[in-house]
């Protein structure tokens, strides 16, 4: 696997002002200018793993043509996961003292765990199911989806509906994952204070890493012959499909590897924010997602980045600033840059240095004309 | 002998009754207990044009007595009036007494004051009273319902003493074997819960009676079984004629269009606000005609709507036709662009919109309770998709707009200016969704988030029933409104509505065209 520049440049970037972030937050006393406070270290990572959440996106959408829009329930699978994890880890220090059973539990008039919390207590376990509960839900939808041709539209809605539905499950006390309130009032990590600014430097450093892996790895399926086909799968899917590939394969292992990679994202969201909910869920959380890649620029990995960082910037300084402002301006963005930039802010700097392909079939504008 | 003075002229005043050997107003100023419960009990079913307001009074504690034997009415102010004559009454020397009661005199006084609710004037109040003592059944009621029953003109509230009559005769059982029977099959005639629960209420006995209860019981659960499934129809068909309304401008723009319309939630939102705006309005400078502010709701709704989907079509759809990814995220962000400016104009928290007399209220139609909001919500459902189905049909836009469906370079080269029927096609979309935001506004709560709650639903709608299909959409919301309903008394609400999405999400897997797909090339869009 080869790496072009801007890989390398969004790999030491991401590494190096990550690093330079918890080194400063770390070394500098409090008073001194160049201190960066915690709370910036934290917004980092949790920028970062939202780059986590768009790049998994732009796996599927910008490779594979399959818009979901339901990514943000892989990404908040895995923070649940986590969650469970540092729910367990409370301990006796809850509210009303349980060693077992979490607080909500007890609030509840549970007296014991369900099955489905066993084995949380270990962070291997944990991590592992924050991987696998997202690839096996991505699994099964996605086998019984690309099986049966559910393609472009209907997929997006379906998997909405796979949000919704996932979003509406979560709300209710008796799933046994907090309810309304979700997971909160996390302790420690792997026995480090959750809220302590070591942790959350060491979080964004792993964060950082994390998303630097994934880049590669994504980079390195694009690259493959896999993802040759992936591509050809996303501009004609018949025509690939009579050349004897069978698309449903491919598109079914990058989007159980998609799903994987979002549920990573959101089991390193967790511990940063300090809490998971079930509005994590909302339909217009995957939304955002992919709008992130689309004003990076979708199918160029570096731009889902880009866009996450970017967008979310925006929005924290928005809704500090102008916060009216920030939907008119979240709602701009959505129709700017699907009508003028539709290869987004990397499209910028790629139109002259490159010819792209158009990233729109023919197919599809020939059936359009076909049926108005 | 002034005492013995009064007393006759007591007797003289209360004549009637005075023939009584035990006069139920002596009884009440007895002072003892018993007697006084005696006193209650006779008096109310003497018939005494004053005895609701003297065993009122007491219940109240305001009821006096005098050594003689006089009974007065305390007020509020303290004053006292005699409760026969209803004169003032100055106390003088301080010798009025309360009538005191215990606990049996006020049961005596409760079961007294439902029996003499029986001879109200109002038949409304009779026949809660004779509903008060058919839940009560209690024998001792039975002679006051005789006298009720002896007197009552009216056949509805008759019926209703009848099934009281029969509640306390079943309850009692000393009662003559023949009576009970009779009673059994006036209960089985009503039919409802509380009959079943006092039918049931004798099934440890044996005998005749018993056994007609028994079948009686059966027969009833029978029957509230199938109202039961009537309503949960008239609830499914309620809420399918809400998904159908959201649904059906949806099936114009994404169905015939195939435009992903994401703002089409806010549509419906802009008629609601519409309607909020027309209201108010109204509300100040045309009161009169106040009543009827949803009529003149509905097409300006339209209007609205549908002239912000006119111009988002021309400046924004247009561009992105064939590209229906990127129309999805241009039509989300437009969502909350509307969305905001909405929570500009009018704040973030629900506005008021009335629901006018003639929409509230409710029919009842055997054991069913129709809200008749629910029932207009229904029948305007269907006439708008009827209009829609009509307007498609046999207009000359209609007729345009399918032949640009069909074949847009056949269509434009017969001289139909293609460009504008998309926006009015549109156009018409949206004016659907704004109507249907003029209904939603009765049921819901108006505000910006209105429409984010339909936007799912709707799109589930269509692609259930079919794209392209306004039949389908039709049957899609209905089928989904009814399941759901028919799902939440066995799994609940929430979890009844996970159900039917994930039912959804397979059931587009096997058909991924809906229920009804079009046939044909133009399918493989």
């Amino acid at each position: 696997m080869k790496l072009d520049l801007t890989g390398w440049i969004t790999i030491t970037l991401v590494l190096g002002v990550a690093l330079v972030l918890a080194l400063l937050n770390q070394m500098t006393a409090p008073g001194s200018a160049l201190h960066v406070p915690t709370y910036v270290v934290a917004l980092a990572g949790k920028y970062l793993c939202f780059a986590m959440l768009a790049l998994a996106v732009d796996l599927v959408w910008g490779f594979a043509g399959i818009l979901s829009l339901g990514h943000a329930a892989f990404f908040a699978l895995g923070g649940y996961a986590m969650g469970m994890y540092l729910m367990r880890q409370i301990g006796t220090r809850g509210v009303y003292g349980n060693p077992t059973l979490p607080d909500f539990m007890v609030f509840l008039g549970w007296d014991h765990l369900p099955w489905y919390w066993y084995g949380f207590s270990w962070f291997g376990f944990a991590m592992l199911m924050a991987i696998l509960v997202p690839a096996l839900l991505a699994g099964v939808f996605g086998w019984l989806a690309f099986r049966s041709r559910v393609t472009g539209v209907y997929l997006s809605i379906i998997t909405q509906a796979l949000t919704y539905a996932l979003l509406l499950a979560f709300f209710r006390n008796d799933m046994g994952f907090g309810g309304n309130n979700g997971l909160t009032d996390f302790k420690d990590i792997l026995g480090f204070n959750v809220q302590a600014d070591a942790t959350r430097s060491a979080l964004l450093v792993i964060s950082a890493l994390l998303l630097c892996g994934q880049f590669l790895l994504a980079r390195f399926v694009v690259d493959s012959r896999f993802g040759k086909i992936l591509i050809a799968v996303r501009d004609t899917e018949s025509r690939t499909r009579f050349l004897g590939y069978r698309p449903e394969s491919y598109k079914l292992v990058v989007w159980v590897l998609s799903a994987m990679m979002a549920g990573i994202g959101g089991a390193l969201y967790v511990p940063q924010v300090g809490i998971i909910n079930p509005s994590e869920f909302a339909p217009g959380n995957s939304i955002e997602a992919v709008i992130w890649v689309a004003v990076g620029g979708r199918g160029t990995l570096v731009g889902a980045i880009l866009g996450a960082v970017l967008v979310n910037f925006g929005k924290t300084w928005f809704t500090g600033a102008l916060p009216e402002i920030w939907l008119y301006a979240l709602g701009a963005m959505f129709i700017f840059v699907t009508l003028f930039l539709p290869r987004g802010v990397m499209g910028l700097f790629r139109a002259r240095t490159r010819k792209e392909p158009e990233p729109e079939s023919p197919a599809a504008a020939a059936a359009q004309e076909v049926t108005g | 002998m002034p005492r013995l003075m009064v007393l006759l002229l007591l007797v003289g005043l209360c004549w009637p009754f005075a023939s009584r050997a035990d006069d139920p107003l002596a009884e009440l100023a007895s002072g003892n207990f018993n007697t006084v419960r005696q006193g209650v009990e006779d008096l109310a079913l003497s018939g005494n044009a004053h005895a609701a307001a003297i065993i009122s009074a007491l219940q109240n504690s305001q009821l006096y007595y005098m050594p003689d034997g006089t009974l007065l009415l305390k007020a509020d102010d303290d004053s006292f009036t005699n409760a026969i004559t209803g004169e003032a009454f100055t106390d003088s020397d301080d010798e009025a007494k309360a009538v005191r009661v215990n606990n049996s005199v006020r049961s005596a006084i409760d079961a007294a004051l439902g029996s003499l609710r029986l001879f109200d004037k109002d038949p409304a109040v009779r026949v809660d009273a004779a509903e008060a003592v058919f839940n009560a059944h209690d024998p001792t009621a039975i002679p006051a319902l005789d006298r009720a029953l002896a007197q009552e003109a009216d056949a509805s509230v008759k019926r209703r003493m009848e099934q009281a009559r029969a509640a306390a005769v079943i309850s009692d059982p000393d009662a003559a074997e023949k009576d009970r029977l009779a009673a059994v099959a006036e209960l089985r005639a009503r039919g409802d819960q509380a009959s079943r629960s006092l039918l049931s209420s004798l099934a440890g006995q044996t005998g005749p009676v018993a056994d007609a209860a028994a079948a009686a019981v059966v027969s009833i659960d029978w029957v509230l079984q199938l109202w039961s499934v009537g309503e949960s129809v008239f609830y499914g068909v309620s809420l399918g004629s809400v998904l159908l309304l959201a649904a059906a401008g949806l099936a114009i723009t994404f169905g015939v269009m195939g435009v992903i319309n994401m703002a089409h939630g806010e549509m419906v939102m802009i008629g609601a606000y519409t309607t909020f705006v027309v209201q108010q309005f109204m509300h100040a400078h045309l009161p009169a005609v106040y009543e009827f502010s949803l009529l003149i709701a509905v097409p300006l709704a339209f209007l609205v709507s549908g002239g912000v989907g006119v111009v988002v079509e021309r400046s924004l759809i247009r561009w992105l036709y064939g590209r229906p990814l990127e129309t999805l995220l241009a039509t989300w962000g437009l969502s909350l662009v509307l969305q905001q400016v909405v929570r500009s104009l009018f704040g973030a928290n629900n506005q008021q919109v009335d629901t006018p007399g003639w929409m509230s209220g409710a029919i009842q139609l055997g054991g069913l309770t129709l809200t008749l909001n629910r029932l207009y919500i229904i029948l305007f459902a269907f006439l708008v998709v009827g209009a829609l189905m009509a307007a498609l049909r046999y207009t000359p836009l209609g007729l345009r707009m399918r032949a640009v469906t069909q074949n847009r370079r056949m269509a434009a080269a017969m001289g139909i200016r293609t460009p504008w029927i998309d926006a009015l096609t549109f156009g018409l979309g949206s004016g659907v969704a704004g109507i249907a935001g003029v209904a939603l506004s009765q049921i819901d709560n108006v505000s910006p988030n209105l429409g984010q709650g339909y936007i799912i639903d709707s799109f589930m709608v269509v692609v259930f029933g079919g794209v392209g299909n306004l039949w389908g959409t039709v049957v899609g919301a209905l089928t989904l409104g009814i399941v759901n309903k028919f799902l939440e008394p066995i799994a609940g609400a929430v979890l009844g509505k996970i159900v039917v999405l994930v039912l959804l999400i397979l059931f587009v897997q096997r058909n991924p065209r809906g229920m009804f797909p079009l046939k044909g090339r133009a399918v493989e869009a």
